[in-house]
């Protein structure tokens, strides 16, 4: 971790938003984790998309549970306020958040600990549930606050850093995802700011349950040679599908994608999602031809990464649940409390 | 014989799922309508079809609510039981059965009366529908009981017709099945029995209801919009009748959409999440459960106290521990509701007795946990929120607004110069929230179960998690002042005793019992945790104070030794724990035996 305090003066030609802000104004305090940490590649990229979008900065929700990963809603967006709440429980108190506001920008940011195992059932019900939020996981394969145990998503066979191998089978939460609902589920790298910094721009614009799996190498515990979580594994074996970026008016297809491998898609705001497709024949809107490609890829070891399946069309939990458009925490008391006499009448119901 | 009006115990012995509980819920209303007190009791299986399943509705002209032991007419309609369902008949009680069947000669007791109906054999020729068969046998013991003990015919089928409005084709054979058993009872038995009913004005302008229903209608009127819960019985018809009363009441009259969230959870660590999460970000929300639950929550409610969020939970009671008796009452968590978490944790509790209280107590749980920021449990109990009882009529003042407790608006937050989420700015312990998204620049803060500063800053440094625990301490201080006050009748006694919930229901019957012995008690109903002065005084002032609760270990007591730093000699356990609820012939015994034991003054020798 460093102690050198963030400065506070400003590049005077740092560029600024639609908003006039500039990136500082979407950070967070300083990270208190290990130098070199793929969780704070994450943090910056969710700072670049936020700013990137100019969404206003103090209209978001951060909720996390516990954890290395847990504690990087401190890092990026501190106009905002965030709640580092119980361990695996994240999905229910960003639930929670989300019905008492529905107009907030939700991020939820958990670890493959935290996410696949404590908190697997509340990670499976809040997909289910699709929950208008950005689900990230910050995935190191191994519980890093307690000093490296190995944690469920590690693949079986890979090593802890002493070199003991892993016995049990893994859990993908992509493959969870995208059984459970998710309506645009996505896998990245920490280090590939290329790519994730768009699909969290898309994630961000998506009406629905949208989960992104971040492989995020640990530094301390996951970064050795019999890993399959560490930046060199990912790097070798990571093989993107689909590319998204999100853009405002008229697509520009760059030269360097062949002609019928991308398209783009109306984003309920206006903006367009570009999808590029490295594979010409791989359909991102197939739930179920995604499935059967991650784990095909998985049983080949290696790691598909992108834009794997969005929904453009997909409704959120409280589209399902027919809650009213205004947020429930500003309905005022006339809508609430029926009232004296409405109360008479119910009286006589009961007698 | 002389004629006994409107006092007796009648119990229906069923077999569950056999369609019984309309019929025995429509002899209890009728008596209610014909303006006669009366107390009803479930007494059902964890299960859904096959089991027994007993319903027992206490008349009492005197308005006594409590359970009372002994059984005066038994309505045996269950083979399985028929044995000790007979026993529990009182001598010169009344035994009614099915005679289609010979009653078997091992069952017959000489000191009751009994009375045969051939129901099975009067349905084969009237309908022709076996299951119709068997549903209307219900309907025509209740016809057979009004004639047998005088209930007003026109108030029952007025009931029917009520009850089966839009489906019209049931209400003429459900007519006939009443006018069967009336007209069997009139012609060929001794009717009226000794125990008749007669019209009284002795109901008032009460309501019949459940205090889980009035729950949820109370937190729909308290401004709840999140209802977040997991199926436990108890409490389930809590967040049901949330719900119902929400689609009638709670509609955007111009979308049709709905001003509240219902949401059923994975499980109760989800649901507390979920009311947490909501009322973090400013929803007043709320969840309902039963002890098991709260032994999920307890480390979220942990949370909920150190990070300082509102949050209500209703906790209605069952037999614990374990799963115990998932379907019998008992008030067996207060000291796991009172202390729920890790670490130094302690929740204000409200204890509501009437269905009336379920209402208020809905709506003033969501103020105080709005006033305190934290979690504040409700402690019912499956007696209470089970079973429709005698209520006075809910009310609402409709000048009453919402206390939302300190919550900074942006226009606030730009007065405020120097702003801190835990800042003891009144020295009241509670310090001023901000809500998600209020100010583009000011009031955001990180909020988390780990140590702080009073800007909210990450800390571990001793002095200043010493000084944020003494804060919440000093916030318990706040809280004692501001929950509801017990109710003293003190009449300068120099015993008394002290109840709570649903314990308060037989306690008019019991002073009243020992009254005639000369045992004469001040009384102190405790309606919420932490204890305010008065009822440290009440415990003061008395030489002696019997503390009467539902459950094995007299949770209450240990709670007033622990927190009122009392003697705790003077405070004598009268526990019951059978399941049931506690009867005012258990507490008469009780209290009496102790007077004898010690050799206790009795007003009568006083006085003499």
């Amino acid at each position: 971790m460093t102690f050198v305090a963030k400065p506070r003066v400003h590049h005077p030609n740092i560029p600024t938003n639609d908003l006039g802000l500039t990136r500082r104004d979407y950070e967070g305090s300083v990270s208190t984790l290990c130098a070199g940490c793929g969780h704070d590649s994450v943090s910056a990229a969710i700072v670049q998309a936020c700013s990137e979008l100019s969404l206003p900065p103090h209209r978001f929700a951060k909720v996390s549970g516990i954890g290395c990963s847990s504690k990087t809603p401190s890092y990026f967006l501190n106009r905002s306020h965030g709640f580092n709440s119980v361990h695996g429980r994240m999905p229910s108190v960003m639930t929670g958040a989300n019905l008492a506001n529905r107009e907030l920008m939700c991020i939820g940011v958990s670890g493959d600990g935290d996410s696949a195992s404590i908190g697997l059932g509340q990670f499976a019900h809040v997909v289910r549930r699709r929950t208008n939020m950005l689900y990230l996981v910050d995935n190191n394969g191994t519980y890093g606050l307690t000093k490296g145990q190995f944690s469920a998503t590690n693949d079986k066979g890979s090593t802890s850093k002493k070199g003991i191998a892993n016995l049990y089978e893994p859990i993908d939460l992509v493959s969870m995802a995208l059984q459970l609902g998710a309506s645009f589920v996505a896998r990245s790298f920490s280090g590939d700011k290329r790519q994730l910094v768009p699909l969290i721009k898309a994630a961000l614009k998506h009406k629905g349950m949208a989960f992104i799996d971040v492989v995020s190498p640990c530094v301390a515990f996951n970064n050795h040679s019999g890993s399959t979580k560490s930046f060199e594994f990912i790097r070798e074996h990571s093989h993107s599908v689909v590319d998204a970026d999100l853009i405002f008016g008229q697509p520009e297809i760059t030269a360097d994608y062949a002609e019928g491998t991308y398209e783009t898609v109306d984003m309920p705001d206006g903006s367009l999602l570009q999808l590029y497709k490295v594979d010409a024949d791989y359909d991102p809107y197939d739930r179920i031809g995604a499935l059967t490609y991650v784990q095909k890829m998985q049983q080949q070891g290696q790691v598909a990464t992108g834009l794997l399946y969005v929904d453009p069309e997909a409704v959120e939990c409280h589209d399902i649940m027919e809650t009213t458009a205004q947020p429930l925490n500003e309905l005022a008391e006339d809508a609430l409390c029926p009232g004296h006499e409405a109360l008479a009448a119910i009286n006589q119901s009961y007698r | 014989m002389s004629i006994k009006i409107n006092d007796f115990v009648i119990r229906f012995a069923n077999v569950n799922g056999s369609g019984s509980a309309s019929a025995n819920g429509m002899f209890a209303k009728a008596l209610f309508r014909m303006g006669i007190p009366v107390a009803t009791r479930n007494i059902f299986p964890s299960n859904i079809q096959g089991l027994p399943t007993w319903f027992e509705v206490r008349v009492s002209e005197q308005g006594y609510l409590g359970r009372r032991e002994g059984v005066d007419i038994m309505v045996a309609m269950n083979a399985e039981t028929f044995a000790e369902d007979i026993d529990s008949i009182v001598p010169g009680g009344y035994l009614l059965y099915d005679n289609s069947k010979p009653l078997p000669r091992q069952l017959t007791r000489s000191d009751i009366h009994e009375i045969g109906i051939p129901i099975a054999s009067m349905m084969l020729p009237e309908f022709a529908d076996p299951k119709q068969r068997s549903l209307f046998k219900n309907i025509t013991y209740l016809g057979a009981l009004a004639g047998l003990l005088n209930i007003e015919f026109e108030v029952i089928t007025g009931m029917v017709a009520t009850q089966y409005k839009g489906k019209d084709a049931l209400i003429e054979p459900n007519i006939r099945a009443l006018e069967l058993g009336r007209d069997y009872a009139l012609q060929y038995l001794d009717a009226p029995l000794p125990l008749q009913l007669r019209r009284s004005d002795a109901v008032g302008d009460r309501i019949m209801m459940d205090g889980n229903d009035a729950a949820g209608l109370g937190s729909l009127y308290g401004g709840a919009t999140v209802c977040a819960w997991y199926p436990i019985t108890p409490s389930t018809s809590v967040a049901e009748a949330y719900e119902s009363h929400c689609k009638k009441l709670r509609i955007d009259p111009a979308t049709g959409h709905k001003n509240f969230a219902f949401m059923q959870a994975e499980d109760e660590l989800s649901a507390i999440g979920i009311v947490i999460g909501a009322a973090w970000n400013g929803a007043r929300s709320f969840t309902a459960t039963s002890g098991p639950g709260i032994s999920l929550m307890s480390e979220f409610l942990g949370l909920a106290y150190f990070a300082e969020i509102p949050a209500v939970v209703w906790e209605i009671q069952r037999s614990g521990p374990s799963t115990g008796m998932p379907t019998r009452t008992q008030q067996g968590d207060l000291i796991s509701a009172a202390y729920a978490s890790h670490g130094d944790t302690k929740h204000p509790l409200l204890f509501p007795a009437t269905p009336k209280e379920c209402f208020d107590f809905a709506a003033d749980a969501l103020d105080l946990a709005d006033r305190l920021q934290t979690p504040v449990l409700v402690l019912s109990d499956l007696e209470l929120g089970m079973n429709e009882n005698l209520s006075e009529p809910l009310q609402w003042d409709d000048s009453r607004r919402y206390d939302r407790g300190k919550v900074l608006s942006a226009q606030q937050l730009d007065a405020v110069e120097n702003y801190g989420r835990y800042l003891d700015v009144d020295g009241d312990g509670v310090g001023y929230r901000t809500l998600p998204g209020t100010h583009p620049d000011k009031g955001a803060f990180f909020t988390r179960g780990t140590s702080r500063d009073e800007y909210a800053a990450y800390t571990e440094s001793p002095e200043d998690y010493q000084r944020n625990m003494q804060r919440l301490q000093l916030k318990w201080q706040t809280a004692r002042g501001l929950v509801p006050k017990a109710e003293i009748n003190s009449r300068g006694s120099s015993v008394g005793v002290l109840f709570f919930g649903t314990t308060a229901l037989p306690i008019p019957e019991a002073l009243d019992k020992l009254a005639v012995s000369g045992v004469q008690l001040d009384t102190c109903r405790v309606r919420a945790f932490p204890f305010g002065d008065e009822i440290d005084a009440f415990v003061a002032e008395h030489d002696l104070v019997f503390v009467v609760e539902q459950n094995r270990d007299g949770q209450m007591r240990t709670l007033l030794i622990n927190e009122l730093q009392t003697n705790p000699a003077k405070l004598v356990s009268i526990v019951y724990f059978a399941g049931l609820s506690i009867s005012a012939d258990y507490i008469d015994e009780q209290i009496s035996a102790y007077y004898e034991e010690h050799k206790l003054a009795r007003l009568t020798e006083v006085t003499s």
